[in-house]
């Protein structure tokens, strides 16, 4: 104590005390400072923009409270996962009526789909945007995913996710360039005909082992052109059109000295 | 005299002196062989055929035919410590481990896809061709059991892996064994030894599929080409071409060199593409478990149509009998449908010749427009074949094309009735056109777009006559005509047996022979040269310098001056 008392007419001590205080109070206000609803990182301003954008743009067939229509579902409760999914893959606003809502360019860029999904997000609780380490692919591991995806996703994706029909034009899209993200909001929050895989079902790493799974299938084929991974039915086409196409050209050309 | 020519004149004389396998040689080199490139068809079969015999040694060597099951580990990494059946394993340690063990299974694979389309191209031309009249139809038979035993290899050869996606094809079969009436259940339990899928398949398919099955499309494709040495080949029409020659090259050294050539070539485009594309990853369907099935789940081209026969078959059709199931939404399309299709491919030969009442030999093939019915069946046929085949792939239409899999199903269940028909009628149509074209072309030449103003002003078009290989093709075919029967009664009024049986088979007849368009006979074309002529002549004397020579044509047309042998060799 003897070298602190020696030094308290310093002339650094009352920025040393200053730096202590700031210290002091910034620490307790975050150890004692209530955490937001949902939407992790969003500022009041951000639910505010996000409300007029909603406004603009969504509330037509939504309501104007987010509280849905004939034509349209409540959006209150599904989250802020949900609004990223169908905003970022550009699925919503929605062009026009179909069997489902198309995968298009995205008509808002990050800043507003994150503006969007907080005021959604304030309206009540629901699944949040996963973060980045949950869907690492580098973290998860392939054999189970891709067990994990043979059991509950392959009877509408395919088995390597290059897509596949439903009833009456709607289908279960390819997976090939659907970013990890939007890969864990789709099982999280269940888009249109999709089921929900809520973390019971699945849970986060299982989730992350399928994403694992999918982004390995991106690296082709170890057995040269993939032919779209679609089975018997395309390379039944290619040997038509190559094999025997090819082989019937030889022939003319083999039988051509004739006559 | 050379060394080496010593030495194999020394082995040659060898061997002729204990087996007097010279006689043999000197039969077989000097046998003729007429030239055209549908004559390979068959060909590229036996040679993909070959391709499979020696890739499926390779893998033989490396499968293991066992259901138990083991706990993988290697690559891919999709599959590392995940449970599967020996099989699986060792399919993806010969995919992955042994070096060059890819290639083969894919060379493997293409090459029994090959095969069957291969089949099927070669039965088109021999039936649009009518390769398989007398005295051909037993290598028709050889040639349908031949092409039945080939879907047998593929489908066994298929369902080894033991993937996914073949157990779920398994699966079907097992659905449509048991669909048979009062049968079904036993006989699904002594095909897979118990409930399915047992422990027993993966080994009895393989004891089918290396053994059973290639041994007898061995036998059968040896009995196949006996048939084409001892019938002779046949041929395209053509002058100087009858059903009691054969015009054409001896096999040695012409037909040695193109055939032996022709096998490297389909083992060389069969290993680019089993080296470039990917073909049945089984490792993307994972090992069999039987709770999973991924979307567009289809077998391999050549079952697609039983395939698509399963899925346009509305459901409701299932009974239930005093307790018993009769299943006829599986039993109509997966045995009725390929039953009635496989039934007319074998009954066809017998009733075209029974409605011709032809006894004759024939060498000589028939272009398919000179007979319009059964080109018009053939296509039928082929179009019910592609529509199944098409709703087989379904729900790759509807994603690939943005339809309903509900409506593009709809559509198929129609066009599966009124295509064929439509098919039947329109291919008809055009082939009568056709003939009718060529009696037009005989009886007036060629147009040669040569306009004539004569003196007084009239305009006339002169046709080039045809020379006599281009007439001999189009004037010597048989029209047959609808079966002469003789009457009810005979003479003293009593009622004569067996009249409604050739009544029944006239009226057959006449459905083949009523339309059609007979060839040209010398007599209409000597009228219509000298209806030409006298046309000529009388109209105009001044005419005769355009058509110097014999003017010969039909109607106000004239003919141009014959023109050299080299130019009429079209």
């Amino acid at each position: 104590m003897k070298a602190l008392a020696a030094r308290r007419h310093h002339r650094f001590a009352p920025v040393v005390l200053l730096l202590l205080a700031l210290l002091v109070t910034g620490g307790v206000y975050a150890a004692l400072a209530p955490s937001p609803a949902s939407a992790d990182t969003a500022s009041t301003a951000d639910i505010e923009t996000g409300q007029k954008l909603f406004q603009a743009n969504c509330a037509t067939c939504h309501g104007p409270a987010a509280e849905g229509s004939t034509t349209a579902p409540s959006l209150i409760g599904v989250g802020a996962a949900s609004v990223d999914f169908q905003v970022s893959t550009g699925r919503m606003p929605m062009q026009m009526e179909g069997p489902q809502a198309i995968e298009k360019p995205r008509q808002f860029d990050e800043e507003q789909t994150a503006q969007l999904a907080a005021y959604v997000a304030s309206l009540g609780a629901g699944p949040a945007i996963p973060t980045d380490e949950q869907v690492d692919p580098a973290l998860g591991d392939s054999a189970n995913g891709g067990a994990l995806f043979r059991t509950n996703c392959a009877m509408c994706h395919n088995a390597v996710g290059a897509g596949g029909a439903l009833s009456e034009g709607k289908f279960a899209p390819a997976l090939w360039e659907v970013t990890p993200r939007n890969i864990y909001q789709a099982m999280q929050t269940g888009p249109q005909s999709m089921p929900v895989f809520n973390d019971a079902t699945i849970t986060p790493e299982e989730k992350r082992d399928i994403i694992t799974y999918l982004v390995e299938q991106r690296e082709g084929s170890a057995g040269g052109l993939s032919l779209g991974s679609l089975g018997p039915v395309s390379e039944g086409l290619w040997v038509w059109v190559v094999g025997l196409g090819l082989l019937i050209g030889a022939a003319v050309w083999i039988g051509a000295k004739s006559s | 005299m050379s060394t080496t020519a010593k030495a194999a004149a020394g082995t040659a004389d060898y061997l002729d002196q204990r087996t007097g396998v010279g006689k043999a040689v000197k039969e077989f080199a000097r046998k003729v062989f007429p030239d055209h490139w549908s004559f390979l068809l068959g060909e590229i079969a036996l040679y993909s055929f070959v391709v499979l015999l020696i890739s499926g040694v390779f893998l033989t060597m490396f499968f293991v035919p066992s259901m138990a099951l083991i706990e993988y580990h290697g690559q891919p990494a999709s599959m590392d410590g995940v449970l599967m059946s020996e099989a699986f394993a060792s399919t993806l340690h010969t995919s992955f481990e042994v070096r060059g063990g890819l290639l083969m299974r894919q060379i493997h694979h293409w090459a029994a896809l090959l095969f069957m389309a291969a089949i099927v191209t070669h039965m088109m031309r021999v039936f649009f061709t009518g390769a398989f009249r007398k005295p051909r139809e037993v290598n028709w038979i050889v040639g349908i059991v031949l092409m039945i035993l080939g879907l047998a290899a593929g489908f066994s050869g298929y369902s080894l892996p033991d993937d996914v996606l073949s157990g779920n094809g398994l699966r079907i079969t097992d659905g449509v064994v048991k669909s048979i009436p009062l049968i079904g259940s036993y006989m699904s339990y002594f095909i897979f030894g118990g409930e399915f899928p047992g422990e027993d398949i993966i080994p009895r398919l393989f004891t089918v599929h290396i053994l059973l099955v290639p041994a007898l499309i061995l036998a059968l494709i040896a009995l196949h080409l006996f048939f084409v040495v001892l019938h002779k080949h046949t041929q395209y029409p053509g002058g100087g071409r009858t059903d009691k020659n054969v015009v054409g090259f001896p096999l040695f050294p012409v037909y040695v060199a193109k055939a032996g050539g022709f096998f490297f070539v389909v083992f060389g485009i069969l290993a680019l593409m089993g080296g470039t594309m990917s073909i049945n990853n089984v490792w993307n369907y994972g090992p069999y478990d039987p709770s999973p099935v991924g979307a567009g789940a289809q077998p391999d081209w050549y079952m697609l149509f039983l395939e698509g026969s399963l899925r346009l078959m509305p459901g409701q059709t299932e009974y239930v009998i005093g307790g018993y199931t009769l299943s006829l939404n599986v039993l109509i399309p997966a045995v009725v449908i390929p039953g009635l299709l496989f039934t007319f491919l074998i009954v066809y030969p017998f009733l075209e010749a029974a409605v011709t009442k032809d006894k004759r030999e024939h060498h000589v093939l028939d272009r398919p427009r000179n007979v319009p019915v059964r080109t018009g069946l053939g296509v039928a046929f082929l179009t019910a074949f592609i529509i199944l085949a098409l709703a087989g792939s379904n729900d790759l239409i509807a994603t690939h094309f943005s339809m309903s899999l509900n409506a593009i199903t709809w559509v198929f269940r129609i066009l599966f009735f009124a295509g064929p028909v439509f098919a039947f009628w329109i291919t008809k149509r055009i082939c009568l056109g056709l003939q009718r074209k060529d009696r037009e072309l005989v009886l007036h030449g060629h147009e040669t777009g040569r306009i004539v103003r004569f003196a007084h002003g009239e305009y006339i078009e002169v046709h080039r006559p045809l020379d006599e290989q281009e007439r001999w093709l189009r004037v010597n075919y048989d029209a047959h005509r609808p079966l002469e029967i003789e009457p009810a009664q005979d003479a003293r009024g009593v009622r004569r047996k067996g009249y409604k049986k050739d009544r029944r088979m006239q009226r057959l007849s006449r459905f083949f022979y009523e339309d059609r368009v007979e060839p040209v006979t010398p007599a209409e074309l000597a009228a219509a040269h000298s209806h030409g002529e006298h046309d000529t002549l009388a109209g105009a004397p001044e005419h005769q310098e355009i058509g110097s020579g014999a003017p010969v044509g039909g109607g106000r047309t004239i003919v141009s001056p014959e023109t050299g042998p080299d130019e009429q060799n079209r």
